[in-house]
């Protein structure tokens, strides 16, 4: 697993290899803060090269995402596949996170 | 280096890990593996199995280990043309399974960080069982489709 950061304009990009879970979930936390501590207030979270999220994964995003929310900013998803867009469906949190199919249309209109 | 499995750990596999995450993607890899063999459906191998045991295990190490790396973790698989039945066995007293699932999905819930653990374990399974024999087990039971 690992995270790979770059930037498009004010959107911060952050692209999941492997799993997303327990045992690394705190990992891309940590990354997300950072760029939030450096003024960040948009970031896009791209999941082609992701394999699995467990609940824990799915805990981090949400809490990123409140987070994000409180300070004026946006956390978005793009590129997941059918599992993972069935694992969001599942628990509901489709609801909850603006999803684009690809990450060039997640920054059409971020 | 591969190495060939015999018929008995094509068909099982039973291991202890140390109660630390760090070992769970490598459980699920073995698993994933075997059922891979047994021609289970892809959406198996890559959401269901994965997913559900990432959780028992998580639950095993950090709830029933309560993340002490001096308890384990007993992983027992066994898989068929049929199904595959997991046991995930740590050492802590245990939890009413019913009690402990949580719907996530509601307006309540739906932005809380935990609670998605149990409810996707169900949703994800055939079949959820918590009961002690030796230390408190949950076993799941997944038919293949």
């Amino acid at each position: 697993m690992s995270f790979s950061v770059s930037n498009r304009g004010d959107v911060c990009i952050v692209e999941v290899e492997g799993q997303l879970i327990v045992g690394n979930r705190q990992e891309l936390k940590q990354k997300i803060l950072d760029e939030l501590e450096k003024g960040t207030r948009k970031v896009l979270v791209d999941f082609a090269r992701t394999g699995y999220i467990d609940s824990s994964g799915l805990g981090v995003l949400v809490s990123l995402a409140k987070k994000m929310r409180e300070m004026g900013g946006d956390l978005r998803l793009a590129n997941l596949n059918d599992d993972l867009q069935t694992l969001f469906e599942l628990t509901k949190l489709d609801t909850l996170f603006q999803i684009s199919e690809t990450r060039e249309r997640a920054l059409e209109n971020f | 280096m591969t190495t060939r499995l015999t018929p008995v750990e094509q068909r099982q596999l039973d291991v202890r890990i140390p109660s630390d995450v760090q070992y769970i993607e490598s459980i699920v890899e073995q698993v994933v593996l075997r059922c891979a063999a047994r021609s289970f459906p892809r959406r198996h191998l890559a959401l269901n199995i994965p997913v559900a045991l990432t959780e028992a295990l998580s639950n095993a190490i950090l709830r029933g280990n309560h993340d002490d790396t001096t308890r384990s973790v007993h992983v027992r698989a066994d898989v068929d043309s049929s199904r595959l039945v997991l046991e995930v066995r740590d050492e802590g007293t245990g939890f009413d399974l019913d009690a402990c699932t949580e719907d996530p999905t509601t307006p309540e819930n739906l932005l809380r960080e935990d609670g998605r653990g149990l409810f996707l374990m169900r949703r994800l399974m055939d079949h959820v069982e918590r009961f002690t024999d030796g230390g408190n087990v949950v076993r799941l039971t997944l038919r293949r489709a």
